[in-house]
């Protein structure tokens, strides 16, 4: 085990939130047609709120933190959040689409030690990739953003997500990365608009395309043990938690809403009421997330894939039940490894039915 | 450079935090990560750039881990050298600057 994944057992098991994603904007430059946010103003964190929030953070013992959006840059006190956060010794990673940052931003994000800079790119072509986003030219403007990026040093990742669109640009996309001399990241993941409307699930690439991205060594490492049968699951297994989920990570909307992860929408308390530990500490739903056991699962605790299985609490919520299956992760396992899952079977079906998320995140706490 | 007249910072390239009383500790720069334990963590938050090494290991080492002054003095210095080669702590023979990012 690597020193990092130790020490992040440490805080699973002492309950520290170790890392926290926080959204500081819904607003968007970009207007991708996958994206799930309502890009309106619903009376964001100020900038002494967010303040207050990295002071209370920092106390509670977050290390790693993500600022996100929307663009964190339409902000205009990014780089003063960005500075506080910093003085605050944080481990920041900064996800964005880049199209706002020219030379001059680069080196100040470089002089502040940000880790790593997260941005999305959909094809290596042009015209693809802006018919994702509808912003005419950004591909162009991302691609020489990370060019400025490189050229100060910093470490930038390309996040890909996949969807019918661009379902085959995912090695053009892979090559302009190495080409650029950053990392890469696909990820198939698509979710259901923060009102509600699901058409966007539509560009989801169907499931029997799967297998082709979970036998590709490029994107999944070795494709033997990723698609090997699962297996026996032991005591230990079904002893074990999903993720670290309320147990050492949370997220923070720009409204001041905390829950377990940005993908799952249990509301559990707002920093402009509460404190950020007494939420973390005491929230009644969160202590109720990181209750559940494998054991305790209402289906997936008979799977044979209950060990090896990604099965995301979050998605298991928004389909009704954090002690349910995830029929979006019940489709991963069986297209990686052509097993079926107990999910399936007690519904008589042979190939999986992703059955529609019924909740997303909305605003708790709009201010008057 | 004598021994007493060493002061240390931490670098602005760094991320930490205090976990169950050790200290996490990533260059940004490199992504080296590093836990310190309870005497290097002491050295590690004394690190502020006004105040001398021997010191730091006076009040804050000896006096808390009931250690013998002339070997705290050596393995602090030792530790000092190798977070420095890390860049995790500045060295100077004068007063650092504060250790906040610009």
């Amino acid at each position: 085990m690597s020193l990092m994944s130790e020490v992040g057992q440490k805080a699973f098991n002492l309950g520290v939130p170790i890392a926290v994603h926080m959204d500081v904007t819904y607003r968007c430059n970009e207007r991708c047609v996958h994206c799930y946010l309502d890009h309106d103003d619903h009376g964001e964190l100020t900038t002494d709120e967010i303040k207050g929030a990295l002071d209370q953070m920092a106390e509670a013992g977050v290390f790693f933190l993500t600022f996100s959006g929307g663009e964190v840059f339409l902000r205009r006190d990014f780089f003063e959040l960005l500075e506080y956060a910093r003085r605050l010794m944080f481990n920041v990673k900064i996800k964005t689409n880049a199209v706002m940052i020219h030379e001059e931003e680069a080196r100040r994000i470089r002089e502040l030690g940000v880790d790593t800079i997260q941005i999305s790119v959909y094809s290596h072509r042009p015209e693809v990739h802006d018919a994702i986003t509808k912003l005419p030219h950004s591909f162009e403007r991302t691609v020489k953003a990370i060019r400025f990026l490189r050229e100060q040093g910093l470490r930038v990742t390309i996040a890909n997500v996949l969807m019918t669109a661009n379902s085959s640009d995912h090695l053009g996309v892979q090559e302009l990365a190495a080409e650029l001399g950053v990392h890469y990241t696909l990820d198939p993941t698509i979710t259901p608009m923060m009102d509600g409307d699901t058409s966007v699930l539509a560009l989801r690439i169907p499931g029997e395309e799967l297998p082709e991205v979970f036998q590709n060594p490029a994107l999944v490492g070795n494709q033997e043990e990723f698609c090997a049968p699962p297996k026996a699951p032991s005591d230990e297994d079904l002893e074990g938690y999903s993720c670290s989920a309320g147990h050492s990570f949370c997220y923070i909307s720009p409204y001041g809403d905390v829950f377990p992860c940005v993908q799952f929408p249990l509301p559990t308390g707002n920093i402009r009421q509460q404190k950020f530990l007494d939420i973390w500490n005491f929230s009644p739903q969160m202590n109720e997330v990181r209750s559940i056991q494998a054991k305790d699962l209402t289906v997936c605790s008979s799977c044979s894939h209950v060990s090896s299985c990604t099965r995301c609490p979050g998605l298991a919520y928004m389909e009704g039940s954090m002690r349910g299956p995830s029929s979006a992760d019940c489709e991963k396992s069986f297209y990686r490894t052509g097993v079926p899952t107990a999910n399936m079977l007690r519904q008589g079906l042979s190939k999986p039915r992703t059955t529609v998320p019924l909740i997303q995140i909305r605003p708790i706490a709009v201010p008057a | 450079m004598p021994e007493n007249c060493i002061y240390i910072a931490r670098s602005t390239a760094i991320a930490a935090r205090a976990l169950a009383g050790e200290m996490m500790v990533m260059n940004s720069a490199d992504s080296t990560f590093f836990t310190l334990n309870e005497v290097a963590t002491a050295i590690f938050q004394a690190a502020d750039g006004r105040t001398p090494l021997r010191e730091i290991v006076r009040d804050k080492i000896c006096e808390q881990f009931d250690v013998d002054p002339e070997q705290a003095q050596k393995d602090a210095e030792q530790f000092v050298a190798e977070l420095s080669s890390y860049g995790i702590l500045l060295v100077s023979d004068q007063p650092l600057p504060a250790e906040t990012p610009r």
